[in-house]
């Protein structure tokens, strides 16, 4: 379908300037190197020619752009509207929740008051910076509903191009009247398109508490959408899969997640990790909170110079490759069986997740200690500091509340994991392996092995970070970790079972990891009902380090999920494999 | 392997998606030890089959046996002798194309070291290049050699040419030729129907996921038309009202018709009666068995003038293996440039001295001979 579509595309908007004469006269200019050309509008150095020749050329590497962003949208005409509206509907639904959990202008005060002693709900949400329902808002959501703009974004931006090239579709587009920059420049067109209806959505919806707080919350969101979107048009250069650029562009945004997290952890006001962090602008926008207007230069500025680079990285390589060199690989393997090549295939990806929960562990434990002790100075604070169990109190709750974090972000490796035995399938790479003398249990198996084990390692590992970081504790820490694994194991079993039973429904898994997500972040804050959050695997381990292990529960949600795995794989034997 | 079987046996098996009927009680019947010829249009079922044998797909009835095994239940055991090579190979982006070779050879029977040395080398693959910077020949090659060089029984061989350059093709045939002097058998689905008169014993076209023919190829002739060129000394009499002629044009004393191979004699007759000058005879090519299946009713109209072009292809060795390159890169102008080339080759044809053409008989030996 894509197929036919890719075909009618260009062809369907011919750009002005489809000579072939001036496709050729670009050859030169085009070949002697760098091309200088900043951006779309920017007129690329064609020096020594006439003025009117480089703005015919700008022109031209963008022919036909309109038609590929019409097309972008086209494709992506679930994609965006489900991601916006989400986001959008998560916003809107704040204000009313807030308002029935902090009515009064007493209980408002209270929270203020709570957020300055309670730094491990502000390393995970923010910081304050009013009481007014439109700031509550912003600080409630703002991080997760910029997260969740990025992903868009990200999503968007990979999709129209290091997919396309990988797939080899984009050559069948280059080749029609298409200029160099069009494919790019469309990607990021849609992407804007998306953050504009977001932005448009959540100033619109959040206008009765103030339009100039719904305004600057509204464009800071757009802003991280438009940071992320050139960021992943920057690693879709670099990469030559569009896994990779994914994966990399979310590694970029865990960090920016986790320096804020660090930074607002540490310092309630403003912090030099924070201002690190595109997420951290979000806040120190402070939208519905006497709004700091430059801060939206930053997102100006980021975007403009992440698109410059992604623009002249694009000019400097060939279609369909990257900027690291392949190397010659081995003649001869020693890949023998269908475990190896599962661990062969997943194992960068998890040295990458290990490299990085190990990462997390350290800083998140380097933050505790003082985590404990950012507490405000006024007398009701200390109040709040010692219901909440004093010193140790705070570190344990600063202590679960991360590794609770990581859990639920280890669901989103354990999900990719398993679904690397859908993309083995669709793309008809696991077929021969399967005419091989190999059953499909085993063939299974090597993936769910590293899938499984990896993500019970990464949250050990975690676990050493936390060790590691913080000094102290190191069993009790490491505990809280290897409990959120088997929550994580629940959800994997629920990706084997979609595996099993719908091939090509086998995405649906991300989708149940995004709720699980959305659920253990945003669930507490809109006072969910208690069934809703134990939909949640999350939402049934003990808050370790502190207290109890309910050793009943783990042990039905390890029963749970080998249940759901067991059944996954009886459904793969069953039925015919896809391609 | 048990010699007692035949390597393949499917008998009515069925497998529909949803509601369209990819199988429809199709049959297949693979000696061991032959090359047998698979054959039908895009979306005929032939994939849908080879799958079916893979244990891939489960039949929703009818039976099949893969070396004498059942190849859904059985399926782990039947593999370790069977290779399979899929139309379309994708390849991990960073394993390299020797790895690969290993990888299948390795979850197969084995590899031989030697043979796999010498395959690269003919097949001009360079295994240290990594999946995605592989052409789609090349990719083609890498499932190729790992194929003929692992320790199997069986090939299953889907459309396995595809992307191959003429000369590549030429080293293909070649490795088949030498996987059947080896006591291998060998199912080749294919639509290149050069590639299949050249190598395969016997041929199974199947048509809307059901079997429509299956024979060797001299069987499958006798079943179709033979055509007829003849110079005669006096105008030809009474060649429209027999039996089984069709497409008759006469054109002075020249004289072109189709005739169904078991009406032969009588049209034989006829010509010598008005006195022979010169003859050509041919037998239908399996382009013509081919279209004479695939062509719809309305296209039946059209139909004879293709097949009145056909034969010249046959007599003339040297004109088709020079054509088939555009044959097998320009897949679907296939048919519509067979014509043009036929043009070339009447040519040759009517050049030949009319006295050194051989007789109907050992002429059509002669092709068959030369088509296997």
């Amino acid at each position: 379908m894509t197929g036919t579509a890719a075909g009618t595309g260009p062809a369907a908007g011919p750009g002005p300037d489809t000579g072939t004469g001036r496709e050729t006269d670009a050859g030169p200019d085009t070949g002697t190197g760098p091309d200088t050309g900043a951006g779309p509008g920017g007129a690329p150095g064609a020096s020594g020619r006439t003025a009117a020749a480089p703005r015919t050329g700008g022109r031209r590497h963008l022919a036909g752009t309109p038609a590929l962003l019409r097309f972008a949208l086209r494709r992506d005409r679930v994609l965006i509207p489900v991601w916006v509206a989400v986001n959008a509907l998560m916003v809107l639904s704040m204000p009313g929740t807030l308002k029935s959990l902090y009515g009064t202008p007493a209980e408002r005060a209270s929270l203020l008051d709570q957020m300055a002693a309670n730094t491990s709900l502000r390393a995970l949400v923010g910081p304050v910076f009013g009481d007014s329902l439109g700031a509550l808002t912003a600080w409630r959501v703002g991080v997760y509903a910029g997260a969740l703009a990025a992903v868009t974004s990200l999503l968007v931006v990979v999709r129209h191009t290091r997919d396309e090239e990988e797939s080899g579709r984009q050559e069948l587009v280059s080749s029609a009247a298409v200029g160099r920059r069009a494919p790019l420049t469309a990607a990021l067109l849609a992407a804007a398109v998306a953050s504009a209806a977001l932005a448009l959505l959540v100033t619109a919806g959040l206008a009765g508490r103030g339009a100039a707080g719904a305004a600057a919350f509204g464009l800071g969101l757009a802003g991280v959408g438009l940071v992320f979107a050139t960021a992943a048009a920057i690693a879709a250069q670099l990469t030559q899969s569009a896994r990779a650029a994914r994966g990399l562009t979310a590694a970029v945004l865990g960090a920016a997640f986790v320096l804020r997290a660090a930074g607002d952890a540490a310092d309630d006001r403003s912090s030099v990790l924070t201002w690190l962090s595109p997420l951290g602008w979000l806040e120190y926008l402070r939208p519905f909170a006497a709004e700091r207007w430059w801060v939206l230069l930053l997102f100006a500025g980021a975007t403009a110079v992440q698109a410059a680079v992604a623009y002249r990285l694009a000019g400097r390589r060939d279609l369909g490759m990257g900027f690291l060199p392949t190397r010659p690989g081995p003649a001869e393997g020693r890949l023998g069986t269908a475990g190896a090549l599962a661990w062969r295939l997943q194992r960068g990806a998890l040295y990458g997740w290990s490299a990085a929960f190990l990462a997390a562990g350290i800083v998140f434990g380097r933050m505790t200690e003082g985590a404990a002790q950012a507490v405000g100075d006024n007398e009701r604070t200390r109040e709040i500091f010692q219901r909440m169990g004093g010193q140790s109190g705070l570190t344990d709750a600063f202590l679960a509340a991360m590794t609770g974090l990581l859990g639920l972000v280890a669901a989103l490796y354990v999900v990719s994991s398993v679904l690397r035995l859908s993309g083995e399938e669709s793309s008809g790479r696991a077929e021969p392996v399967l005419a091989g003398a190999v059953g499909r249990l085993r063939w299974a198996a090597g993936h769910l092995a590293v899938a499984f084990g990896g993500s019970a390692l990464i949250m050990l590992l975690a676990g050493v970070g936390f060790a590691i970081g913080y000094g102290r504790q190191a069993g009790p820490v490491l505990g809280a970790c290897l409990v959120q694994v088997t929550a994580v194991w629940v959800i994997g079993g629920i990706a084997v079972l979609l595996h099993g039973l719908l091939p090509r429904g086998a995405v649906a898994a991300w989708g149940v990891a995004g709720a699980a997500l959305l659920i253990g972040w945003i669930g507490p804050a809109l006072n969910a009902p208690r069934p809703v959050l134990d939909l949640s695997p999350f939402g049934h381990l003990p808050k370790l380090p502190g207290a109890d292990v309910d050793w009943t529960t783990l042990g039905v949600l390890l029963g749970l999920a080998a249940v759901l795995v067991g059944a996954g794989l009886a459904a793969l034997r069953r039925r015919d494999m896809a391609g | 392997m048990t010699k007692a079987h035949p390597a393949i046996e499917v008998s009515g098996l069925h497998k529909s998606f949803g509601r369209t009927h990819a199988l429809d009680g199709l049959d297949l019947d693979v000696r061991t030890g032959e090359v047998h010829g698979f054959l039908g249009p895009n979306g005929s079922g032939k994939s849908t089959t080879i799958r079916v044998l893979l244990g891939l797909l489960r039949a929703d009835s009818g039976t099949a046996r893969v070396l004498g095994r059942d190849p859904w239940a059985d399926a782990v055991e039947a593999h370790r002798r069977i290779a399979y090579v899929p139309g379309d190979v994708t390849l991990w982006r960073n394993l390299s194309g020797g790895e690969v070779i290993d990888l299948y050879g390795r979850l197969r029977g084995g590899l031989d070291p030697r043979r796999r040395a010498e395959l690269i080398e003919r097949f001009e693959l360079d295994p240290t290049k990594k999946g995605r910077t592989y052409s789609k020949g090349n990719r083609q090659k890498v499932a190729l050699v790992a194929a003929f060089a692992s320790d199997v029984d069986l090939l299953i061989l889907d459309e396995p040419t595809s992307g191959l350059d003429p000369l590549m093709e030429e080293v293909f045939q070649r490795c088949v030729a030498e996987e059947r002097d080896r006591g291998r058998t060998v199912l080749l689905s294919s639509h290149i129907l050069s590639e299949v008169e050249q190598l395969c014993d016997r041929v199974s076209i199947i048509r809307k996921g059901r079997t429509v023919e299956s024979g060797s190829l001299a069987e499958l002739r006798h079943l179709t038309r033979t055509s007829v060129t003849a110079e005669l000394s006096g105008p030809p009499s009474g060649l429209a009202e027999l039996p089984g002629v069709h497409g008759l044009t006469v054109h002075d004393h020249r004289v072109r018709l189709q005739v169904d191979t078991d009406r032969l004699d009588g049209v034989l007759r006829a010509l010598t009666a008005s006195g022979v000058r010169s003859l050509t005879s041919t037998p239908p090519t399996l382009e013509e068995l081919f279209l004479r299946h695939y062509s719809d009713p309305e296209q039946e109209t059209t139909g004879p003038e293709l097949k009145a072009t056909g034969p010249e292809r046959e007599t003339t060795g040297p004109e088709r293996k020079a054509t088939d390159p555009a044959r097998e890169t320009s897949g679907p102008a296939r048919e519509t440039s067979g014509p043009a080339t036929t043009g070339a080759a009447q040519e040759t044809t009517g050049a030949r001295p009319a006295d050194s053409t051989p007789a109907p008989e050992a002429q059509a030996a002669d092709s068959t001979e030369a088509a296997r």
